[in-house]
């Protein structure tokens, strides 16, 4: 995993699986970024993440409700098709950005970079 | 049916072992030449049931885990087994969201076995641990096999 802050975001690239047993490293590492930065935007980049069970919905719902207490928002990007089958429902579609541009980014628009 | 094949596991309740296990249950299940997505809805519901045995049966302290699993031609059952805790309220602790696991927790493994697999079966009772009971049926079976279209 690497994360990276610039401008009020934070990126967190996650690889690998996201199971209980990664999470609390990710989490660790992830909240004290947070609690420095205090970053209005927390961005979550699932390119290179190849299996997520219900531990990554808690990692995600978790940082939100930190975030939410500030007014920061979480957005997902580059969500592999067989991962989203864990968000979808899980609900998180509703409290995160980003999950139909994930799609998008699949196909190959780079609509990241439009920002 | 008869099965075709049966493969049983015992390893010690820790996290290391998540992996462990849905590469074990999964390399299994590869046998029937099931389809990625089914690989992957299997994988997912066994490392929530392994999870659950970890965190809540065992409450972090350690334990064993028995996994059991049978292939048939069409479908595969996993049997997951810890001697825990037990669940008291077996119905209400597979509502979607319930969770005793605090802010971490999210409360949808159950809702992720149920929903990647055909059938769950959970048996628990307070001095006798835990057993979820899985069946997953592979498409492959009704769908038919590209290769012989
Ligand atoms: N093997 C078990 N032994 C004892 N209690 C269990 C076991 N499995 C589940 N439970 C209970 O059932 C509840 C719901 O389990 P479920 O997997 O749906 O959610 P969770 O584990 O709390 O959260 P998540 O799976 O989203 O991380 C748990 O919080 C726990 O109280
Ligand atoms: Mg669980």
């Amino acid at each position: 995993m690497t994360q990276c802050y610039a401008l009020g975001t934070l990126t967190v690239c996650l690889d690998g699986e996201i199971d209980h047993h990664a999470v609390r490293d990710i989490r660790e590492q992830v909240d004290i970024s947070i609690n420095r930065h205090k970053p209005s935007k927390v961005i979550f980049d699932f390119e290179n993440v190849t299996f997520m069970d219900s531990s990554g919905i808690g990692l995600i719902m978790g940082r939100y409700k930190t975030l939410s207490r500030y007014g920061g928002i979480i957005e997902i990007v580059r969500m592999p098709p067989y991962i989203e089958k864990v968000m979808k429902l899980s609900g998180v579609s509703k409290i995160v950005k980003g999950l139909d541009r994930a799609k998008a980014a699949d196909k190959g628009e780079q609509d990241r970079k439009e920002q | 049916m008869k099965s075709i094949n049966k493969m049983k596991m015992t390893i010690p309740a820790v996290s290391a072992n998540e992996g462990l296990a849905r590469l074990c249950v999964s390399a299994f299940a590869s046998q029937l030449d099931p389809r990625i997505d089914e690989i992957a809805d299997i994988r997912t519901a066994v490392s929530e049931a392994v999870t659950n045995c970890i965190i809540h049966a065992y409450k972090g302290r350690g334990g064993l885990i028995y996994i059991e699993s049978l292939l048939y031609p069409d479908r595969i059952t996993v049997k997951i087994k810890d001697k825990g805790c037990g669940i008291d309220d077996i119905d209400k602790a597979m509502e979607p969201l319930f969770t005793t696991g605090g802010d971490d927790r999210s409360g949808l493994g159950f809702s992720v076995m149920q929903s990647f697999m055909d059938s769950v079966k959970v048996k628990s009772g307070p001095s006798e641990g835990t057993t979820v009971s899985m069946t997953k049926i592979l498409r492959r079976a009704d769908e038919g096999n590209p290769d012989e279209r």
